[in-house]
């Protein structure tokens, strides 16, 4: 199990790497990083200045050189905007994002697996096709639409819950619920095939033959073995919530690190952005560790 | 030695497209999805010309019109926008641009996934491993912060937009390419290919290929509906097509800012993506059962009772 | 009249499928009493086990429906009973045991945890359960039940499988023990003790097995009474010896007739100039050694016979002669020269005189190719053997010579029956004008009938046109009436070579003579006399 996290963590690095060259060499060939990095209004004396200051005057390979220097330090930049370290402000915004990203996903699995797995059961029936439908939706709907129709009937129209920022349990409700529906919808469908696969199974034939009830070989004989592709798709969501928080928390202005991109993307704060994807992909890469962890969990199969 | 109801008559098979249409009709949900998707495509390819005009059109004195007003003409039915013009219209005309930049970035995906799936699954393990971990980069981020970064730094087009939507879902085609040539290269009709002294070409082209390729149109189906809300994201975030071009994404963000009066700005165009990407999973859900020897039985079985 | 332990009357059984509703057994009756085993035989298709899954409460509803009948334990009707006591039933007073034990025992949990299951399940306490899971283990012959309970189903080899399936059905002591095709997956010898624990077991507990099967040796060595099948029908039902001696029903006769290992064996003439030299070939594939220096030689016209149980290194052989895999050591001389030193170029050109038929013809032909495009595809890829033009009347040609006819080349593979498929791919084989074909258990996965008719044809084929084979299999008596030379091989080695009559009449190795005891006949009293000489040598 160690060799095995041993040599993931080594492809995930060297996958980090690549992803760190490919930003790195995008961010410099395509156009003056001075105008990227500076503010549009700047003078050219500014530029030239910016220039020197950065070390963007010497050649690209030694450039590279410095900046993988100071990744391997821990040292990823001032924030321009904000005159801090730029990792701090981006793991300041990143809490908010993990937070909202685990409620959501929390929710999701336990509503996934447990209507997934009814609908299974009594496969064409009327909670089958009635889910199926609700699941289907749920998937086509995109989450700005959605966003913006919860804004106006919840916030504008019924005035319940706050339009944006954070400071309330309330503040949390419409993020949650916008994040939540296209996830579940995907997992559910998921679940729902695979525990029918399951259901159809060798082994559950042998536990009927066995007289065991049907509580437990829902429960216990199928839906473990069932459960091996529920969380690779889990994951996939997990890391794309990440994707829909950008959209949710710039409409909910929540400060989160999808926002926290955004603005400076928009601001040319160029090293929190860089900060920002490094952070991003070492939590993808941990969740995927995880995952991994999961399966050999559930299927002692992949333990040997 | 299970039940098994081969006996060995010969079974006759109907002609292709009789076959596809009893198995459509015999999903009613599916065909309904059809039969949207076909009219969808054919208004984004008619729709520019037919409406474009007046789709342009500014109308101060209809400015943020209220939709169901069935004694106008009936571009006026869903409403107008801030600036007066037909939403109807816009939406029609709309359509071309968002279908034209899903349909780009699916077919650019699609081939160039899997033609390095079947490179990565059918070649030795170091050409294999460089592909999967190219694969790995990719997916190892959210791939609309990609988008958003790239076009960023790229400047946004629709040329641009299409390239990176399909360099982010290119992953996609490849793993599952990858993974059936794995899996079908031992199967023994390959074997037997192979000892009859076929070219790696040949197996590669002439006997995987053709079994993958139900799998990957059902992959290509549900993904076009994921790459049209991935665009739609985009140009809702102002990174996307630039005004005045005009795609789904970007009126659900014009109409953001009038939410409080106008809400149907925002409304229908974030209706005609959900029923077309609804129509998409249909349609792809069915493509599943459809396309696979093993399930398409029931389909068909119930074809034929109904019709 | 006192009532049977199971007694099935006047049972139909229908399934809706795309081709419109099977019938898949049509009022079937049978009974079974304590202590005796009955056998139902039935070719794929005969509908041989839908009956012990209406018994088992089984079948799915849709797509399965019961149209007729009552199945009554011991006077009391299953199929009447209220869910929860019917539940009841499984597992505590029927039990049962399948072909594949792995897809049978669920993956992801402890076999020790899935036998306590069978008894807490019917309300037995943890505790008790623990220690009963630990003596059936020992009691089906598990070495180290104590390790045992704690490991999974993919840890244990197959035989073990089956015998934790055989712990896990005999946990409650039920009164009738199912067991469909227990031992179809498993070697012969590992099949032997299989069926002896389930006799001693039967034995000691007095329970009424009910055993499916389509082998007959099965049923000589193991039943009492045997009813036949053919097609969802009962064709005929009495003693094994009865049915045996005097087959009334025509289907049976030909089943009879169809088991192998009866006809005059060959007497190959003197060896010719060798086609093939084979040398010392050695492989492995990391820690195993799968072969450890095979030799020797293949004359034309010849047929040899590598038989072997799993593990033996016969089918990685076969591989490397068609250079599927790549050996260690060793050479092959295909007419003067060494087909694993033939460059790329070279190989393609001798492709054409070696060819494979594989094992399963379902997954040897292109699910998505027509007849036509399966066998021209050889023209295709050699050109120079045939003209496009003369490939529609040569593939006819090639059709009528298996056994098929010419219009079935417009039609795909899974419109014909599996007999009808492996003709198919002999016939891929024969485009290409080969002078050996390598058979891997061509004939393993087809029914008895249908194996004889296939046997039948590569020896046609031989005679007619001087082609060699290397035929490849797991059952002695499948080659006996095929073979010029046989080969036993026992993990990765030579054992035994030599001529059909003097490896069948006169075995000289110990591995040899325990594959001939361990394989079935399907003569009960020829079966009677092996299993007297098994035990005494136990002795």
């Amino acid at each position: 199990m160690l060799s095995f996290i041993r040599k993931r963590s080594l492809s995930s690095l060297i996958s980090l790497i690549g992803l760190l060259v490919l930003v790195f060499f995008l961010s410099r060939l395509t156009g003056d990083p001075a105008a990227l990095f500076l503010p549009v209004e700047a003078s050219a004396e500014m530029k030239q200045q910016f220039r020197e200051l950065h070390g963007l005057n010497d050649p690209l390979l030694v450039q590279f050189g410095h900046y993988v220097g100071s990744v391997m330090t821990g040292d990823l930049g001032e924030s321009l905007r904000k005159a801090r370290p730029a990792l701090d402000v981006v793991l300041e915004a990143f809490i908010w994002t993990l937070w909202l990203a685990a409620i959501t996903m929390s929710l999701v699995a336990v509503a996934a697996i447990v209507v997934g797995s009814l609908a299974a059961f009594r496969s064409g029936g009327f909670f089958d096709r009635f889910s199926s439908m609700i699941s289907l939706i749920g998937a086509s709907v995109p989450d700005f639409w959605l966003a913006i129709v919860a804004i106006v009937v919840f916030s504008i129209q019924l005035a319940w819950l706050p339009t944006s920022g954070t400071g309330s349990v309330l503040h949390w409700i419409l993020p949650i619920a916008v994040l939540f529906v296209r996830p579940f919808g995907i997992i559910v469908q998921v679940v729902r095939g695979s525990m029918i696969g399951a259901l159809s199974s060798a082994y559950v034939k042998t536990a009927r033959a066995k007289g065991v009830k049907a509580g437990p070989i829902i429960f216990v004989h199928a839906l473990r073995n069932a459960m091996l592709p529920v969380i690779t798709v889990m994951g996939d969501q997990a890391a794309s919530l990440l994707n829909g928080a950008v959209i949710v928390e710039t409409i909910f202005g929540f400060p989160g690190v999808g926002k926290l991109m955004i603005d400076s993307i928009l601001q040319r704060d160029f090293n929190v952005v860089l900060a920002a994807i490094l952070v991003t992909a070492i939590a993808i890469f941990i969740m995927n560790v995880l995952i991994d962890l999961a399966y050999a969990l559930l299927d002692p199969r992949i333990r040997h | 030695m299970s039940l098994s109801s081969t006996d060995p008559l010969i079974i006759p098979e109907q002609p292709f497209l009789k076959r596809v249409f009893g198995m459509l009709w015999a999903d009613k949900f599916a065909f309904v999805a059809a039969i949207f998707l076909i009219i969808v495509l054919v208004l984004a390819v008619i729709g520019p010309d037919w409406l474009g005009e007046l789709a342009g059109k500014q109308n101060l004195r209809g400015r943020n019109l209220a939709p169901f007003d069935w004694g106008r003409e009936w571009v006026y039915w869903l409403g107008a926008d801030a600036l007066g013009r037909p939403l109807l219209a816009r939406i029609i005309v709309a359509g071309q641009n968002t279908l034209m930049v899903a349909s780009g970035a699916v077919v650019m995906s699609a081939v160039v996934g899997t033609f390095l799936g079947l490179i990565a699954g059918f070649s030795g393990p170091r050409v294999s491993q460089v592909i999967m971990r190219l694969a790995d980069v990719i997916m190892s981020f959210p791939s609309l912060l990609i988008a958003v970064i790239v076009l960023f730094l790229l400047g946004s087009s629709i040329l641009n937009l299409v390239a990176v939507l399909a360099i982010t879902r290119i992953p996609v085609y490849l793993r599952t390419t990858r993974a059936e040539v794995l899996e079908i290269k031992e199967r023994m009709f390959v074997q037997a290919a192979r000892v009859m002294g076929a070219s790696s070409r040949r197996i590669l082209f002439r006997h995987i290929l053709p079994v993958v390729l139900p799998t990957l149109t059902t992959l290509a189906t549900l993904d076009f509906a994921y790459v049209m809300l991935a665009e739609s994201a985009l140009s809702f975030l102002g990174i996307g097509i630039q005004p005045p071009e005009i795609t789904w994404g970007l009126m659900i963000s014009q109409g953001r800012q009038y939410l409080t009066n106008a809400w149907w700005l925002s409304f229908w165009p974030g209706l005609a993506i959900i029923l077309t990407t609804l129509s998409l999973n249909l349609l792809s859900n069915w493509m599943r059962i459809a396309l696979d020897p093993v399930q398409r039985w029931r389909l068909e079985m119930k074809g034929r009772k109904n019709g | 009249m006192a009532d049977h332990l199971l007694e099935v009357r006047n049972l139909s059984v229908d399934f809706f499928t795309a081709a419109g509703v099977v019938h898949a057994v049509r009022g079937i009756s049978y009974h079974l009493d304590r202590g005796e085993t009955l056998a139902i035989l039935g070719e794929s298709g005969s509908g041989k086990s839908v009956s012990s899954s209406a018994i088992m409460n089984l079948i799915d509803m849709p797509p399965g429906h019961i149209s007729s009948g009552e199945i009554l334990l011991e006077g009391k009707d299953l199929l009447t009973m209220a869910p929860n006591d019917r539940r009841e039933v499984n597992g505590k007073r029927i039990a049962m045991i399948f072909q594949d034990p792995l897809s049978h025992l669920n993956p992801v949990y402890t076999v020790g945890w899935q036998i306590r299951e069978a008894m807490t399940t019917h309300g037995m306490a943890q505790q008790e359960a623990e220690a009963e899971t630990l003596r059936l283990l020992g009691r089906v012959g598990l070495p180290e039940p104590e390790h045992a309970v704690g490991k999974y189903p993919h840890e244990f080899s197959g035989g073990q499988r089956q015998r934790v399936m055989i712990a896990m059905a005999l946990a409650l002591r039920p009164d009738l023990l199912i067991a469909d095709e227990p031992t179809t997956a498993l070697d012969v010898t590992v099949q032997a003790e299989v069926l002896a624990l389930l006799k001693e077991l039967q034995r000691e507990t007095g329970m009424g097995v009910l055993i499916i099967t389509h082998d007959l040796g099965v049923v000589a060595e193991i039943a009492d009474r045997v009813v036949v099948m053919e097609k969802g029908v009962l064709v005929e039902s009495g003693t094994v010896r009865e049915v045996y001696k005097n087959p009334s029903h025509p289907y049976t006769k030909k089943l009879i007739a169809a088991a192998p290992g009866k006809g005059e064996m060959h007497r190959p003439a003197v060896k010719a100039e060798p086609l093939l030299v084979v040398r010392d070939v050695r492989k492995r594939f990391g820690a195993f050694d799968a072969l450890k220096g095979v030799s020797f030689d293949l004359a034309a016209g010849e047929t040899l016979a590598i038989v072997g149980e799993s593990g033996s290194g016969k089918s990685t052989l076969a591989r490397m002669l068609l250079r599927l895999d790549e050996p260690d050591a060793g050479s092959a001389h295909w007419k003067g020269r060494d087909l694993f030193k033939l460059s790329p170029a070279e190989l393609y050109k001798l492709r054409r005189e070696l060819q494979m038929v594989f094992q399963d013809p379902t997954q040897s032909l292109n699910p998505r190719m027509t007849v036509y495009q399966l066998i021209s595809e050889a023209w295709a890829i050699h050109p120079d053997i045939l003209p496009k033009a003369k490939w529609q009347e040569r593939v006819a040609e090639l059709l009528v010579q298996v056994g098929l006819s010419a219009d079935h080349m417009g039609r795909y593979p899974h419109q014909f029956s599996g007999g009808q498929r492996q003709r198919i791919a002999i016939a891929r084989a024969l485009a290409l004008e080969p002078r050996l074909i390598v058979c891997d258990e061509a004939v393993s996965a087809l029914d008895v009938s249908v194996q004889a008719q296939v046997i039948r044809l590569l020896d046609q084929l031989r005679r007619d046109m001087g082609i060699s084979f290397i035929f490849i299999a797991h059952d002695l008596p499948v080659v006996r009436d095929f073979a010029d030379y046989v080969m036993v091989m026992r993990k990765g080695e030579v054992v035994e070579m030599g001529t059909v009559t003097q490896v069948f009449d006169t075995p000289r190795e110990a591995y040899t003579r325990a594959l001939f005891a361990a394989s079935l006949d399907p003569d009960p009293d020829v079966q009677a006399a092996h299993r007297a000489a098994r035990l005494e040598r136990a002795s």
